[in-house]
Order: structure tokens, then C-alpha cells, then sequence
């Protein structure tokens, strides 16, 4: 008798508990600020906790694969709970943009980056930029043996020797702005030749670095980033950075934010976005990410070359969504 | 098949309609979808080369990896079950634990031992001159990593079915003068006919559905074309009407099977007798046996739990910090996340299973074998596709269970099911149905004719079913990540994580749970089965 009662308290005890935690949670919910993360949660989650200490704002991210969140975020269409997306790329912005999920952002917070890192329209800002560029073995190749121009990539003595990610986002950026500067004709000759001359495919940047580490490759075209996680791990990782001048191998695109049009917060979703813009984030991707901070005033990591000497060529990045044509040609010169 | 006078228990039919109602719900997601695609570009995307090449692709993956793991398969269920091999319980063990190698982290270790460069046979070959070794991407790649990866399916399958044969049969065979290998390829062999098409099933469509193995390939098949158009292009309609075209290809693979299954019943177990299996004596051939259950061992296990290991070790030797311990604690929430999601979804997949397998073998009709093949095609699409699909449905119509863990479990459910189907209905062909009837003769209740004569005789299937489901819903990533609630990570997400962050100390430690956790749960089963079969 005793110890039913016993059970039957505690079976109470723990639908009072279980119950009051769903409500607490529901009642939280209405002052949580969403946000979908297609950047990663080893890099972001140290400064959202800090935005949610500074801002007095509770933040809960999901995290995933951009293109996957942003084709959950149109599903989702009008049901969506999401109030911010966090995105990888600027491809990713401008799908969101064009299908009317996003608000404008205010001309405040837009001016404080350069015209050429965000949304034309104003529906999307850049928060850190990614420099593409070529990473090569050192053991492999003497810096004086280096293209000075992607379209020097095709020559006979690079064969089998280049590595890239036709199906990687940022290699389809590059692409898509090298058709914006050459036109549709040139740019399917290139990758025409590239394939010729033995390019080899990877799934993932990351891979294409370590396989430029390993020798199994001598070049590879990559972000910037992704180097400086390999020589985390290992110091003595034979790989540097070469920059190509003022063509689409030195192109800059940016993972950035858009407000989601179905948030019910949108005064938080402004603040969180002008926190991501301030100093002390921009500091952040400085230094913890080896990206580049775009808010006009602050310095790029020591170990990178600043951003106003990297000679980007002039692409509208809002262009850069227009990956249909890219796609096409890219199968059109047998690549993807 | 002798049909059945009685009609289907009305429980059953009413929890099986509601099973294959649901797993079907991607189906009707994907046809919104591909009706917003427009006839005209929808007959340029089916028509134009490359899809066409995509599905040749597919269809001859799968038949690959479908034959080379019975070949794998077969040898071994009777090597492991019914011979004097050496060391025969530890090779029962060692070879069905493949099961538990994500095919990512197997498709990773094959390129780290024997990719063209920088490989470890490379590095060994280096003396010799060897520079560079031939190609392992494309073809020759998948099919290698999907076969080592996949054959224990076939494996359980028949080993399961090799228990149930009456070896009163074997004795027979042998009195009418045939030796030990007309033995198998004619008694045997016929009597394994179900179980082998069942387990091959299960083989040919996770073959199709697999993503980490074609991507790391670099090999165009279905799942890596379709997760090409999501990626590059957001355009949900023709990633559906590919999908479509993968659907299409499963129910192609679903009616074959329905062919080439004989319809004959095979129950033969006299369960008043219960004798033990004739134990074939190898002699000379014990060499060959071990080298052949050496090799499949050392590939399919060795190797990509041993890269794993070496990982952990070289980034723990360059990095001087106690990363390790920090990286153990910190991998102790998700590994529970995963133990209970996919635990969770082992016990329910278990319970809407039995119904759909009792329906189709005892009560065999249009219907019931309709639910059941529904039941299937959640199981060979894309784990992208059916998230997608549940993201649009349940944000849509289920609002309240939305990115709540029963939705996770659901969606697991769709793409898991069928394993479970397929295990306890080859272990149901194998079973006299003259023992229910006699029960129901003797007064018992269908219900109670379940619970008592049914189910502890296809226990084995249940359980080897449950487990199953169990390790692929552990290895879950796309549906995890979009579906789970906020913050629930699990080994799956975590190795992701770790992969997307070159972290490889990390990705290292989270396979290596994975393994951990998916072995400790294979090993008890399969400790239970070996109990069983020598009684």
C-alpha cells in the first residue's frame, strides 16, 4: 500500500515537472530568438553565447548544411518558427531573397558594408568574407612554378595535378562570377580544359586541402579558411596560399544574415544582426574563423594578406545566386 | 500458398493500413512537387542523358552490391553456423559487426588504405616505386564499400533462416547419396531461397539510399545527383521528380523481388523435435575457409575501426593539450540522444512491423502484399528526400509535433520500417502455420495466438529486425539535423560537425562512440542467437 502510494506520487511528481518544463519552455519560447545556422557550431556558438549575454536575449540555433536549411526554410514557407538565417554563402541569401522570405535590413547597418558584400535590395547583409584561393603542396611546387591567373590552370604541366569541388557552393560561386566577367563562352571553354587536363573532383574543400597535403594533388581551388584548421592539427602541414590577381580565383563572397519575413521578433532580430556587425563579433571572425571581417575599421588576421590588397574582381555578389546557369554549364562541360 | 479460410484479425489490418498510410506520406509530398515542375521541362529532365545515365548507374550499383554480398553472404551464414571452422564463434561474431561501420567512416578508411595517393599501401609501395596506385573512386569504389558495408544484411538473413531449416532434411539428402556440396546447392540453397531474396532486398535498396559511400566516391548515383540539385540550385521540384525516378527504380527492384520470391511456403520445422545442425566437417578447405572469412573480417572491420583509432592517435600525439578528455565528456549527451531516438524507433518500428509481416504471409491478398511493399519505399529514398518532405508536411499540417522528438522518430520510421518487415517475415515463412491454426483449434484468441504461439517462434527475426533499425537510425544525419528538436545532438550530428570543422580529432572520437555504442548493442543479440541455436 505504501509503496503504490509512493509510486503514484512520484508518477505525479513527474508529470507536474515534465509539464511544468513543457510550459516554462513555451512560455520561453515567445522571447527566443531562432535562428537557422548553415555556419558551423564549433566556430558560431562562442559568440552567440556571448550576443546572448550582451543582448539579454535568450538565441537558439539550428544547425546544418546551408543549402539544406535554406530548402527547409521555403518549405516551411509561412509556418516557419525560424527568425534569422545564418548563411554560408551568398547563394544561399539570395534564393531566400528572390522567393520573398526576407525583410529588408536597415540602411544603418547597411552602411557599414562596402555596397559589393551585401544585397543590392537590402535584403541580405555580408557579415565576414572568404577569399578563394589556390592552395598548393610545398613540397610539390616552387612558389616561382605558380599561375599567376586561373586560366594558366589548363597548362599541360598541371595535369592530373589540380583538385577541385564542382558540387561545393563556393566553387560554384567562383564559377558563376568568372561567367559574370568572361561570359558564358570562355568560362565553358576553361572548365572544358580543366576537365581535359585531369582535374580531379572532390566532395568538400576541406578534402581538396588534405589531399594537397598528401601530394595525391599539387594544387587545389579552395576558401581561405580551411587551411589554418589542418595546421591546427599539424604545424608542419606542407600547404600555403597562392592568390591569383583581379579574376574569379580571387573572388570574395560572404556568409551573412538575412530577418526572415515570418519572425515575430524582428527587433531582436535587428539587434542581433547590428550585434554580428559590431567590433567585437567582427574581431571574432577575424581571429577565431581566418575570415574577413567586412565592417570598414577593422584588421584581418596577421597571418592573411588584408583584404584591401587581395585584388577581387568587381562581381555584383547578388548575381552570384543565379546558379542555374552555372549548374548547366558546369554539366554542359561534362564537370557535375 | 494455401489460402487462408478465416479472414485477417481486424486489429491487425487496422494498425497496418495505418503503418503503410504514413510511410507513404513522402510519396504524396513528392508528387506535389514534381506537378509544379511543368511537363515540358519535367520530359527534358527525364530524357536528357545525364539522368539517364544516373539511373543505369543506380540500377547497376545496386545489382553489384547485391550479388557480391550473397556471395559473401551465403558462404558465410554456413561457414560460421554449420561447419568445424576454427575459431567459428568468434567469426560468427566478427563478421555480422560490420553492420555497425557507419558507410561513411568505412568509405573514409578504404580511401585513407588504398587511395591512389598518400594512401597507406601507397606509403608502403613507395620503396618499390610504386607512386601512384590505380584509381579506387567511381565503380570499383562504391561497389566494394557498399558490399562490405552491407552484406551482414544478407548475412542475418540468412544465417536466421539457416537455423530454421530442419536438419532432418540435410540427413535426408545425405542418405539419398549426395555429398557435402550437392548437400548445399541442393538442399540448402532452396530452402535459403527467402531469406537470401529478403536480405538481398534489404542490400540492394540501402545500396540506393546510401549517401556517404557515392559522395566520397565521387560516383553519380541517384542520392549524390539529387543532393546536387537541392544544393546547388534550391530547386525543390526537380530534386522531387528525381527523387520520383529513384521511387520509380524501387518499386522496379520491389516487383522483382515479388517475382523471383517463390511462392511455395517453407516451413519444415518439426518443433517437437528440436535436433541440432549436421556439422560439416571442412578438412583440407579450413585454410581457404579462414583466409576468406580473414579477409572479409580485416576490410569491412579491422580496417575502419582501426583508421578511426589511428586518427584519434595522431591528432591526440600533435596536440598537447587534454583535448582528449574534454572531447570524451562532451560526447557522453549525444551518444544518449542517440541510444534513445534510435532505441525509441527500434521498439515502435518492432510493433508496426509484426502487423504488416503477420498480414502478408498469413493472410496473403492484393491488400496485404500492397501494404507491405509500401512499406519499402520510404527505404529507398534519400534520407535528404523524406526530410524535405516531413519538413513540408509536418510544418504545414502537423505544427504542434514539428521539430518535437516523436517527429524524428516518425521520420525514422519512414525510412527504416522496412528492415524490420523484411526480417520478421522471412522468419514467418519459415513457420508452420498449422501450429496457430491448432492454437485457434484448441480455443485460443488471435490475439492470444500472437502472444503465445507466434511470437516466441519468430523472436530471432524480431529481435535481428529491431536491431537493424536500430543501427541505421544511430547512423542518421539529414533527417536528424532538420527534423530533431533544437539542441538534441547525436554521434551522427556531432561527427558532422566535426567532418564540416576539419576536426578530425573530434570526428575521430565520434566515430569511435558510434562504433562503440553500435557494437555493444549488435553483440547481445548476437550472443542470444548463438544461445538459441545451440540448444
Amino acid at each position: 500500500m505504501v509503496s503504490s502510494l509512493g509510486k503514484i506520487s512520484a508518477l505525479v511528481a513527474l508529470v507536474v515537472v515534465g509539464g511544468s518544463i513543457a510550459f516554462s519552455s513555451q512560455a520561453a519560447q515567445q522571447k527566443t530568438l531562432t535562428i537557422y545556422s548553415g555556419r558551423e557550431e564549433k566556430l558560431i556558438a562562442p559568440l552567440i553565447a556571448k550576443a546572448e549575454k550582451d543582448l539579454g536575449m535568450d538565441i537558439e540555433v539550428r544547425y546544418g548544411d546551408t543549402a539544406e536549411l535554406a530548402i527547409a526554410l521555403l518549405e516551411e514557407g509561412k509556418n516557419s518558427r525560424a527568425d534569422v538565417f545564418f548563411a554560408q554563402d551568398a547563394g544561399a541569401l539570395g534564393a531566400l531573397a528572390k522567393e520573398k522570405r526576407t525583410l529588408p535590413i536597415s540602411n544603418t547597418l547597411l552602411a557599414k558594408v562596402e555596397p559589393q558584400f551585401r544585397s543590392s535590395a537590402g535584403q541580405w547583409i555580408g557579415i565576414s568574407g572568404r577569399a578563394r584561393v589556390i592552395d598548393y603542396n610545398t613540397k610539390l611546387v616552387k612558389p616561382s612554378e605558380l599561375p599567376t591567373s586561373i586560366a594558366q590552370l589548363t597548362n599541360p604541366k598541371w595535369r592530373g595535378k589540380i583538385g577541385w569541388a564542382p558540387s561545393n557552393g563556393s566553387f560554384q560561386s567562383f564559377v558563376t562570377a568568372m561567367r559574370l566577367l568572361e561570359g558564358n563562352q570562355k568560362t565553358l571553354a576553361w572548365l572544358k580544359a580543366m576537365k581535359a587536363n585531369g582535374t580531379k573532383d572532390y566532395a568538400k574543400n576541406a578534402a581538396i586541402v588534405e589531399a594537397v597535403g598528401k601530394g595525391e594533388i599539387s594544387l587545389g581551388l579552395v576558401n581561405n579558411y580551411y587551411l589554418y584548421r589542418f595546421t591546427k592539427d599539424n604545424a608542419k602541414f606542407p600547404v600555403a596560399h597562392h592568390y591569383t590577381r583581379r579574376d574569379a580565383g580571387a573572388m570574395v563572397n560572404v556568409a551573412g544574415l538575412a530577418v526572415l519575413n515570418t519572425t515575430d521578433q524582428k527587433s531582436d532580430a535587428d539587434k542581433f544582426v547590428a550585434y554580428m556587425l559590431a567590433p567585437k563579433a567582427q574581431t571574432y571572425f577575424a581571429q577565431e574563423t581566418n575570415e574577413y571581417p567586412l565592417v570598414k575599421g577593422i584588421q584581418a588576421s596577421q597571418k592573411q594578406i588584408p583584404l584591401s590588397q587581395l585584388k577581387p574582381p568587381k562581381v555584383d555578389l547578388s548575381n552570384l545566386s543565379d546558379l542555374q546557369g552555372t549548374i548547366e554549364l558546369l554539366q554542359e562541360a561534362g564537370v557535375l | 500458398m494455401r489460402r487462408n479460410a478465416s479472414s485477417p484479425p481486424l486489429f491487425l489490418v487496422a494498425i497496418a493500413v495505418i503503418v503503410a498510410i504514413a510511410i507513404t506520406l513522402p510519396l504524396t509530398y513528392l508528387v506535389i512537387r514534381t506537378a509544379g515542375v511543368g511537363t515540358e521541362k519535367l520530359i527534358n529532365l527525364v530524357s536528357r542523358p545525364r539522368t539517364l545515365t544516373v539511373l543505369f548507374n543506380s540500377a547497376g550499383m545496386a545489382a553489384f552490391v547485391t550479388l557480391f554480398s550473397a556471395l559473401i553472404a551465403v558462404p558465410l551464414a554456413f561457414l560460421t553456423l554449420q561447419t568445424d571452422l576454427p575459431g567459428r564463434k568468434f567469426w560468427l561474431i566478427a563478421t555480422t559487426l560490420p553492420l555497425a561501420v557507419p558507410s561513411y567512416v568505412g568509405s573514409f578508411a578504404l580511401i585513407a588504405a588504398f587511395g591512389p595517393k598518400g594512401s597507406l599501401l601507397q606509403l608502403w609501395l613507395e620503396p618499390l616505386g610504386v607512386t601512384e596506385l590505380p584509381e579506387i573512386y567511381g565503380w570499383f569504389g562504391t561497389i566494394l564499400a557498399l558490399t562490405l558495408f552491407t552484406y551482414p544484411y544478407l548475412l542475418l538473413s540468412v544465417r536466421a533462416g539457416l537455423m530454421l531449416i530442419d536438419p532432418a532434411t540435410v540427413e535426408a539428402g545425405r542418405s539419398l547419396g549426395l555429398n557435402q556440396l550437392s548437400t548445399f546447392f541442393r538442399v540448402l540453397l532452396p530452402q535459403l531461397r527467402p531469406s537470401i531474396i529478403a536480405g538481398g532486398l534489404l542490400v540492394a535498396l540501402y545500396a540506393l539510399r546510401d549517401f556517404g559511400t557515392p559522395s566520397l566516391m565521387r560516383f553519380d548515383a541517384f542520392t549524390r545527383v539529387i543532393f546536387l540539385q537541392y544544393k546547388s540550385s534550391f530547386n525543390r521540384n526537380q530534386a522531387a521528380a528525381l527523387a520520383l525516378l529513384l521511387v520509380a527504380l524501387v518499386l522496379g527492384i520491389l516487383w522483382l523481388e515479388y517475382k523471383v520470391r517463390s511462392r511455395a511456403a517453407y516451413y519444415g520445422r518439426n518443433l517437437s523435435i528440436v535436433q541440432s545442425p549436421v556439422i560439416v566437417k571442412l578438412g583440407a578447405s579450413k585454410i581457404v575457409a579462414l583466409l576468406f572469412c580473414a579477409i572479409v573480417v580485416s576490410l569491412s572491420l579491422f580496417l575502419p575501426v582501426g583508421v578511426t583509432v589511428f586518427w584519434l592517435w595522431r591528432s591526440l600525439a600533435s596536440s598537447n593539450t587534454a583535448y582528449g578528455t574534454v572531447s570524451w565528456s562532451a560526447i557522453a549527451q549525444p551518444a544518449l540522444n542517440s541510444v534513445a531516438a534510435a532505441g525509441f524507433t527500434a521498439v515502435i518500428a518492432t510493433i508496426c512491423a509484426i502487423p504488416v509481416a503477420i498480414l502478408a504471409v498469413r493472410f496473403p491478398s492484393r491488400v496485404t502484399t500492397a501494404i507491405e511493399r509500401c512499406s519499402y519505399i520510404g527505404f529507398g529514398l534519400p534520407g535528404i528526400v523524406v526530410a524535405i518532405s516531413l519538413v513540408f508536411l509536418g510544418s504545414q499540417y502537423l505544427p504542434w509535433l514539428y521539430q518535437t522528438l516523436p517527429m524524428l522518430v516518425f521520420a525514422y520510421l519512414v525510412l527504416f520500417l522496412p528492415q524490420s518487415v523484411g526480417t520478421i517475415r522471412s522468419s514467418l515463412l519459415q513457420l508452420h502455420p498449422q501450429l496457430e491454426e491448432s492454437a485457434r483449434l484448441l480455443g485460443r484468441t488471435p490475439w492470444q495466438t500472437l502472444k503465445e504461439i507466434t511470437f516466441p517462434l519468430v523472436r530471432p527475426g524480431v529481435l535481428n529486425g529491431a536491431v537493424l533499425v536500430f543501427l541505421t537510425a544511430i547512423k542518421e544525419l539529414p533527417a536528424t539535423l532538420l527534423l530533431a528538436p533544437i539542441g538534441f545532438d547525436t554521434l551522427a550530428t556531432e561527427i558532422w560537425k566535426a567532418t564540416e570543422n576539419v576536426s578530425f580529432s573530434d570526428a575521430a572520437v565520434g566515430s569511435l562512440a558510434m562504433l562503440v555504442v553500435s557494437m555493444g548493442s549488435t553483440l547481445p543479440v548476437l550472443l542470444h542467437e548463438q544461445k538459441t541455436s545451440k540448444r
